[in-house]
């Protein structure tokens, strides 16, 4: 069994932690054990090992000093740091500041770029669209085209009130 | 329900076809999906969890594509069946420790498996055999929209799907192959290839995942960033290295047979002695055994023999698939003398390998040599 930290040497420090009813396993070979200090296995953290290195110390810092709970689930800063993991969604608004940097070591970018929920779509684009149509009426207004904006309006006025704009030609 | 008898037999599942099966073994796309008004599985009380197992289980349930499926609680199943899902890799050695308030619902046909309640709420998994990721991110990417309308998902514009683990964030996705690399490990070139497939993010692991051992020279790659990149950039990714792994197999294996044809033979002869005639042996040795089977079959040293039969055993002499073949509980020690029983008796018909592979050695269909 490799290392799973440099997964290149052998492993032989095998370690398991009990959180609540989670049971995490952790293999390290003995350099990495030293340098992560799990000889010492009071000052170890989980965070580290799956969030990468640095991970508990980031999570510490960004606490500046005080420490964070999550406001609707109790979930503490030092939950955090002792499991890699989070209590619910809200405690990604809570964290926000020591995630952004795990984030970015973590993953391709900070950015969601993949699937949205559908409804989440639709009010995307039709929020998109209003803002659209908004730029149209100030610049008709502008030219003076009352025409055009009296279109606009109503255009508007139907999307907000949550029915579907007839289709424009 | 039975779900031994629920499950689609072995011998069925091992004479499925994929493409690149011969290196392939099967494709997974797997989705984390939670709730927005519940703390995670692993922060949230027990009371809490049940009430989300209620609300997502007939979600699930009433989808057009979990007809007929097999839906329990995890504190409804008995040990034995467990260990069978694991072993059939349908659900984690995480999962099978979970007891109340977890869940798994799982079609007939093995391609479809959601477990309720794992480390987030949702963990939905697609199966296809061989090589065919895009296939099973689609049918997945199918059953999740169908979802999306029945729960509420935790998401977010900026991060995307909201998961227990910040490494799971945005896609949720993982994307994976199972590998069976016999070539790579024999030519001892395995380690580089894997330090290489590490620096392209991608995970290599062992035959039950995270943390395990690469028995019967099997491995699982996957992607592991899931945040900054769309879901079919990220299959896409996976499916290029896999193109190139799989060539490497296949050169390892070919320059294997032209520079140590007598090493290579070796290996695979004494496989085939012992499994066709130990009186004992452990799941361990069956599998590291079995793979050199494979790696023989595919090198044309057993004309006339499917890959089927290897990948049938390979299923059937682990530890809890040959328990449920007997009704009194059995040692080790018994599972041992008893597994050797099985693999002689179906070896028996298998002759022991040619000393040398049919010219040319066969790349697609098999050439009977009489």
């Amino acid at each position: 069994m490799l290392c799973c930290v440099c997964k290149d040497k052998q492993a032989t420090v095998h370690l398991t932690q009990i959180t609540g009813d989670k049971m995490q396993k952790v293999d390290l070979c003995e350099e990495c054990a030293k340098t992560k200090g799990v000889n010492d296995a009071t000052g170890f953290s989980l965070a580290d090992l799956l969030l990468g290195l640095g991970a508990s110390q980031e999570i510490e810092q960004a606490g500046g000093g005080g420490e964070l709970t999550c406001k609707r689930c109790g979930f503490t800063q030092a939950d955090f740091k002792k499991t890699g993991r989070l209590g619910c969604s809200d405690c990604y608004q809570t964290f926000s500041e020591a995630l952004g940097g795990l984030l970015k070591t973590m993953h391709k970018g900070t950015r969601h770029t993949g699937k949205v929920p559908e409804s989440l779509r639709q009010n995307r684009d039709m929020a998109d669209r209003l803002k659209l149509l908004q730029k149209k009426l100030a610049k008709a207004i502008e030219t003076e085209d009352f025409e055009q904006a009296a279109v606009l309006r109503d255009e508007i006025k139907q999307i907000n009130a949550g029915t579907s704009p007839a289709p424009t030609s | 329900m039975d779900i031994h008898k629920f499950l689609t037999p072995p011998a069925v599942m091992a004479r499925r076809k994929g493409p690149h099966d011969r290196i392939v073994l099967s494709s997974r796309v797997r989705l984390a999906r939670n709730i927005r008004d519940a703390a995670f599985p692993g922060w949230a009380k027990k009371p809490e969890r049940v009430r989300v197992l209620e609300l997502i289980q007939p979600a699930v349930e009433s989808l057009p594509e979990m007809q007929n499926s097999f839906s329990e609680a995890m504190d409804r199943l008995p040990a034995l069946d467990k260990q069978i899902l694991v072993e059939r890799h349908l659900i984690s050695r995480e999962h099978a420790a979970k007891a109340a308030g977890s869940g798994l619902v799982l079609t007939q046909d093995e391609s479809l498996c959601v477990m309720i309640n794992e480390e987030d709420h949702l963990r939905m998994q697609s199966l296809r055999p061989g090589l065919q990721l895009r296939q099973a991110w689609t049918a997945l990417n199918q059953v999740d929209s169908a979802l999306e309308k029945k729960l509420d998902y935790a998401f977010s514009s900026d991060l995307g799907y909201l998961t227990a683990c910040p490494t799971n964030l945005g896609t949720g996705i993982r994307v994976s192959a199972m590998l069976h690399l016999p070539g790579l490990v024999l030519a001892e070139q395995i380690n580089p290839i894997v330090q290489s497939v590490n620096k392209l993010g991608l995970a290599v692991r062992g035959l039950f995942g995270e943390g395990t051992e690469a028995l019967g020279n099997v491995f699982q790659v996957s992607n592991q960033m899931t945040l900054g990149e769309s879901e079919s950039a990220i299959v896409e990714r996976l499916e290029k290295v896999l193109a190139q792994i799989i060539d490497h197999e296949e050169n390892a294996r070919a320059s294997l047979v032209e520079k140590k044809p007598k090493v290579v033979y070796n290996h695979i002869g004494r496989a085939y002695g012992t499994l066709a005639n130990a009186h004992s042996i452990t799941s361990k040795e069956t599998m590291n055994l079995l793979s050199l089977m494979r790696l023989g079959i595919d090198l044309g040293l057993f004309p006339g023999v499917d890959r089927a039969i290897v990948d049938e055993l390979f299923v059937l002499t682990q530890p809890a698939h040959l328990q449920k073949q007997h009704s009194e509980k059995l040692s080790a020690e018994e599972r041992d003398f008893l597994r050797s029983d099985m693999v002689r008796d179906r070896l028996s018909t298998v002759s022991r390998p040619t000393a040398a592979p049919p010219t040319p050695p066969p790349a697609g269909p098999e050439v009977d040599k009489t």
